[in-house]
């Protein structure tokens, strides 16, 4: 026999098992499950003043309504990291006494129905004494700044977390660079924004007692724990489902104040409860994210090498901490992973989350680091022009190439490409034509500009990362952590009676094609198709414990215990092929369904080693286990994909709009599982970074009001502004992950922004503007090249004085 | 506002005799009314199409309209477009294989939109369809494979 090498699930672009019932409109997200179940609706009656004491609220008889005064034995959500910097301040479920934020939720009202609950809801009065609000940091940080919460800030006023990191050679190393060059960059408030806003349906069940709530979240599990610790209940009288899941984007992954309400109220009136979160109230109250300034300084040689790297990052993280992340999580990952893909030696940085009256934030794709992204890739723009160094070539020179690396903050950058993916980009690019264009256009009046970001993705990192944001604690003998810890994923694989493969999962996909790739994986190792492999995830009584699908992870983490636990099963079922087959269970190939002997070219149906197992358990060869289980767990400390974007714009000088005319990516996200499902998590990404950087900006008016709560203000792209995607892919392996792959999620918005902004600068660079914040709105843009003209035609008329 | 009255219906071929408040909007009475939940709602404000469905063959946002404004009129959702159990509809067919959907929430609306756009003109170019296109949003794919999948549904609804 010669050995024919099985055929590969792995690698290939399989349509998705998840798209036939979506496609014919049989998908269910929450608001299907209320619309079919005659539930009552909860809706929420929400402050409109940004900062005030609470002075009355009143409805007229009749109307159902829940304030804080009626919430005894409820408690608050607390969410809180061991850290001497944090401080913890507490988020009550509805507004006590006091509102921060506009949008934030006073009281509740039921009805019959939804249109019921809304007319409820025009009824009732809450009038709120204003108090002066805290809108900025330079406010909040003030030295007589009111204080968001009536907590003691051991730092500054309102700065809840204030993180330092100072290299032993920094000061000696910065004062000596031949170079110094600095920059500010800043993004604009953002929402994630998924096309499904928040939803929740809260059905009690008399019979057991327990509650089942459909909740559209990317961490059913988690958000388990915290609705039984804020209701003073056992986990078990919850079962939490997260059906399809219309986009989360981070949105999703924090514990709503209103979901505590709906679950609370239909546990107290033994009725189903329903809430269909509005999209004005998604935009006001449902996190925001992404604002955040930072000024950084790079010192760098004679030649160009980036030796040192000066920081301070300021986080405006609103008015409270979400549950289980924190508001720690921007300002931390932005100070651990700033330096990102270069080979800086010395590093000094001051990273800051700091209260404001504004919607808390959340995780949003990416988090902190589109701007951490920006703020390195502007710097070596800058820096290429004032070394006069080609920007290509300051990059290549600086882009750590020698693995592992350790970058200042500790964390070490695995198995990467980083200079190859940059020569890919430039390739693709081919910049000296594109210099020619530009110069062709210049000479018509046209504006083109070239830009490129280089950036690493911290991805599929487990509990190690997360315990890492926490100084080291220890457990007190009888009580529970009060931090967090998120990281591990865990999955349960059978294969059933029948041969039939199902695969218990605690990630949580929505919209991700996890099930496709899982099916993959998992075909690959037994030998099945994966048609065969049913993936079940998103419901607390039917998978196990696990974090849900973010940062990048799931196919990194559950993906690597759905291999493990696949090569567990694969090797019981080789020993029982051998057992009927002769031989070692190391001679036994799986493959089409069936075991085979190497040698002898014998099979025998995995459909017969299932009935084997369970129907005559008592012929079991070596008194095994009636089972074909097994149980795995994947907790890698992380690996870092890495990427080079390429944009190209047209900046139009009448209006300021920018047209993004070709986007390029160069991607290492390692091996690829399913590449249609890569680069359709890459495409979606660069979109949402092209939003970030030119269109969309949640904006308070000067008293803490939000003024883009629909989406006539908001501006996401349509398929109009965005260009065609190139995608080019290289596939570094890395020891930190079990299947090859690295997560591939976050990178597009993470890269895009920089790239942007680098092209908008190059095409602005002859009129002196350069873009730093974002989004370079049209307005923005036109303002500037308006005064920038202005500025050029006073200096012409100076000179023509003059001589 | 309680008082109803009396609608009928006919929506991918069936009719629906329904009692509604003349306040509600057609989304709501094809979700809650008659059943059909493929219909989506992400934004009640007519601007990102979620909810589009085919009202006598044209593409109509149905947050938009009420109810009662369909009284009479042929109406087509999503779980209309496929011909049976077996098959789909070249439109279904084409995102399932270009990979033009993610979380699936705004699919409903765009294949009403396109379904709707190539019955009425299959040879649809991409430069029409790319306008076509920009009035729904979705959030995940980037619209690229949206793209796509829709012009390679117009060479098939072309062919």
């Amino acid at each position: 026999m010669t050995a024919v090498e099985p055929p590969s699930w792995t690698g290939r672009s399989l349509p998705r098992v998840e798209d036939p019932s979506i496609l014919r409109g049989h998908g269910r997200y929450v608001a299907d499950v209320a619309s079919q179940d005659r539930c009552w609706y909860a809706k929420f009656v929400r402050s409109s003043i940004a900062a005030g004491r609470i002075v009355g609220i009143t409805a007229p008889p009749g109307v159902r309504i829940y304030t804080a005064a009626d919430l005894d034995g409820v408690g608050e959500i607390v969410a809180s990291l061991a850290r001497p910097d944090f401080v913890t301040t507490s988020q009550p479920i509805l507004a006590r006494d006091v509102v921060r934020f506009v949008g934030e939720p006073v009281a509740m009202v039921l009805a019959e129905t939804e249109a019921e609950a809304e007319d409820a809801l025009e009824r009732v009065v809450v009038e709120i004494e204003p108090l002066p609000a805290v809108l900025s940091v330079a406010d909040a940080t003030a030295d007589q700044a009111r204080l968001v919460h009536d907590v003691d800030f051991p730092g500054d006023p309102n700065t809840v977390v204030d993180g330092r990191i100072h290299t032993p050679g920094f000061d000696e190393v910065f004062a000596a660079a031949a170079h110094r060059v600095s920059v500010q960059v800043g993004s604009a408030r953002q929402s994630a924004m998924p096309l499904e806003a928040r939803a929740s349906h809260a059905a009690y069940d008399p019979a057991t007692g327990r509650t089942t709530l459909h909740v559209t979240t990317q961490m059913p599990h988690v958000i388990r724990t915290g609705l039984a610790d804020v209701l003073g209940i056992r986990e078990d009288d919850l079962r939490v489902i997260a059906p399809d899941v219309g986009g989360g984007f981070g949105a999703k992954m924090a514990l709503a104040r209103e979901d505590v309400m709906v679950v609370h109220a239909a546990r107290r009136l033994r009725r189903n409860i329903a809430w269909i979160e509005t999209r004005e109230e998604n935009f006001m109250a449902a996190w925001h994210s992404r604002e955040q300034v930072y000024d950084v300084e790079g010192a760098f040689t004679e030649d160009g090498d980036l030796l040192a790297v000066r920081a301070d990052l300021r986080c405006d993280v609103g008015a409270y901490s979400c549950y289980p992340v924190t508001y720690g999580v921007e300002p931390l990952m932005a100070m651990a992973e700033l330096t990102g893909p270069y080979a800086v030696r010395e590093y000094s940085v001051r990273s800051r989350a700091v209260l404001s009256n504004k919607c808390p934030i959340a995780p949003y794709r990416g988090v902190s680091r589109p701007v951490q992204v920006l703020a390195m890739e502007r710097l070596m723009d800058v820096a290429a022009r004032q070394l006069d160094i080609d920007p290509v070539d300051l990059r290549m020179r600086n882009l750590v190439h020698e693995f592992p690396h350790r970058i200042p903050s500790g964390l070490v950058l695995d198995n990467a490409s980083h200079r190859q993916t940059l020569a890919v980009a430039a390739e693709m690019a081919d910049v000296a034509d594109f210099r020619r264009r530009q110069r062709a256009a210049r000479g018509e009046g046209r504006l083109l500009g070239i830009g490129f970001s280089s950036f690493a993705e911290r991805t599929g990192y487990g509990t190690p990362a997360f315990a890492a944001r926490s100084a080291p604690f220890e457990l007190k003998p009888s009580a529970v952590a009060d931090v967090i810890t998120p990281g591990f994923e865990r999955v349960v694989l059978a294969m059933d009676s029948s041969a039939g493969v199902t695969v218990r999962i605690g990630a949580s996909p929505h919209g991700q094609g996890l099930r496709t790739a899982l099916a993959q994986v998992i075909s690959d190792e037994l030998g099945v198709s994966p048609g065969e492999v049913r993936v079940i995830h998103s419901d607390t009584d039917a998978t196990p414990y696990g974090w849900g699908s973010f940062a990048s992870r799931a196919m990194v983490l559950a993906g690597g215990a759905s291999m493990l636990a696949a090569r567990e099963l694969a090797g019981r079922l080789r020993t029982l092929a051998s057992s009927r087959l002769g031989g070692l269970p190391g001679d036994i190939d799986l493959s089409d369904g069936e075991a085979r002997h190497r040698e002898t070219g014998e099979s025998v149906p995995l459909f017969v080693l299932a009935r084997d197992t369970y129907h005559s358990s008592h012929l079991i060869p070596d008194k095994g286990e009636p089972a074909l289980e097994a149980t795995a767990t994947y907790d890698p400390s992380g690996t870092f994909a890495n990427a080079c974007h390429v944009a190209e714009v047209e900046v139009d000088p009448a209006t300021g709009a920018v047209a993004v005319t070709r986007f390029l990516v160069a991607e290492d996200a390692g091996r690829l599982v399913n590449p249609a499902i890569v680069d359709g998590q890459i495409q979606g990404g660069v979109v949402q970074g092209i939003a970030n950087a030119l269109f969309e900006e949640l904006i308070y008016d000067d008293r803490g009001v939000l003024v883009t709560t629909s989406l006539m203000d908001y501006l996401p792209p349509t398929l109009h502004e965005v260009p065609d995607i190139e995608i080019a892919h290289l596939e570094t392996t890395s020891p930190q992950s079990v299947t090859g792959a690295k997560g591939v999620g976050e990178g597009g918005t993470i890269g895009a922004p920089a790239a942007i902004a680098n092209a908008v600068s190059d095409a602005l660079g002859h009129l002196g503007i350069a873009v730093d914040h974002i989004p370079a709105t049209p307005h923005r843009l036109r303002t500037a090249i308006r005064s920038a003209q202005a500025a050029q035609a006073a200096d012409k008329t100076d000179r023509e004085t003059a001589s | 506002m309680s008082q109803t009255v009396p609608v009928r219906l006919y929506v991918n071929g069936d009719r629906h005799d329904i009692d509604i408040e003349p306040r509600r909007t057609l989304a709501d009475a094809l979700r809650d009314d008659c059943g059909l939940t493929g219909t989506h709602l992400g934004c009640e404000h007519g601007v990102c199409g979620a909810c589009t469905i085919l009202v006598d063959g044209k593409p109509v946002r149905a947050c938009l309209m009420f109810a009662v404004q369909a009284e009479g009129t042929s109406i087509r959702t999503v779980e209309g477009l496929a011909p049976d159990d077996q098959q789909l509809h070249p439109v279904q067919r084409a995102f399932w294989e270009k990979h033009g959907l993610q979380c699936g929430f705004c699919t409903p609306g765009f294949l009403m939109l396109v379904a709707g756009q190539l019955e009425e003109k299959p040879e649809t170019d991409e430069e029409e369809m790319r306008d076509v296109l920009s009035s729904n949003l979705c959030r995940c794919t980037g619209y690229q494979n949206i793209l796509k999948a829709s012009m390679a549904a117009a060479e098939e609804m072309s062919g």
